[in-house]
């Protein structure tokens, strides 16, 4: 092993951690859902990459071994992430989560106006039967 | 109306693709590498419970006409006979047997009588992590 594998392969590793850190940050910094959603879900998937990318050059370069299942996990994580920050925010769209006061304009309140079985109304317990078995 | 699952469904089309390959890739290595029976069936069972997640349960029902109780039977039924095997020829129970032969594709391989135990193994666990979930997830 030289030296150049090791100062690549930490390089990537550091970047990765650095940028997991911040996405932390912003999970904590930032005032509501969807900023939150959209501090770590883009951050944290960049840094896991780069984590990734970091340990499949550094077994690459220094074992020559060739890993699938880090090329999977890269791909995997790429697709997913986004997908469930996705599902979380809608969710918590009509769900009617709190938005920070700084919002300016929501363009998807006319779109749910018009079809408005999407979006619950406000949290109402819906009246359940209990049947009881004989 | 119904709510609008494009993206989510059109990603589990593909996601659930890699988790299949990746999970038999964690059963075929299982007596080399990390993996096995267990979690090969384990990530299996991940795969169509996110498929349940992303569909209906019906229409994923009507795709997979699979008894996931009959499945955990069957797998049960096929670990004891691999270990009667042992006992038709004369050695203990659960004795295993392995050999080399020449398959077409893969060249020399060693086959191993465990192997068939681990599918049994997997088929179990597959059948009851997926009838949990659908026992608890069905209304009455």
């Amino acid at each position: 092993m030289n030296g150049i594998t090791e100062i690549i392969t930490a390089i990537f590793i550091l970047i990765g951690s650095v940028i997991s850190l911040l996405a932390a940050v912003g999970l904590v910094r930032l005032p509501d859902v969807y900023t939150r959603s959209h501090a770590a879900s883009k951050s944290s998937t960049l840094g896991v990459l780069c984590v990734l990318t970091g340990t499949l050059l550094f077994f690459l370069m220094s074992d020559g071994y060739f890993s699938i299942r880090l090329i999977l996990g890269i791909f995997f994580v790429f697709l997913t992430a986004p997908v469930a920050a996705h599902v979380i925010c809608r969710a918590a769209y009509r769900n009617n989560a709190p938005v920070a006061d700084t919002m300016v304009e929501d363009e998807l309140k006319e779109y749910y106006e018009l079809h408005p079985d999407y979006k619950k109304k406000s949290v109402v317990v819906e009246e359940t039967t209990v049947q009881v078995e004989d | 109306m119904k709510p609008n699952d494009v993206i989510l469904q059109s990603v589990t089309k593909v996601a659930v693709v890699i988790i299949f390959t990746f999970s038999v890739y964690l059963f075929m290595n299982g007596h080399h590498n990390p993996g096995g029976g267990f979690i090969g069936g384990l990530s299996t069972a991940a795969a169509i419970v996110l498929l349940y997640l992303a569909f209906d349960i019906e229409k994923v029902r009507e795709n997979i006409r699979i008894d996931f109780k009959k499945l955990t039977a069957i797998g049960v039924l096929l670990a004891v006979c691999t270990g009667l095997g042992g006992v038709v020829f004369g050695k203990e129970f659960l004795t295993q047997a392995f050999g080399y032969f020449e398959l077409p594709v893969f060249g020399e391989t060693e086959l191993t009588s465990a192997l068939i135990f681990d599918t049994g193994v997997a088929l179990a666990v597959i059948g009851t992590a997926v009838n949990i979930i659908l026992s608890i997830s069905e209304d009455r």
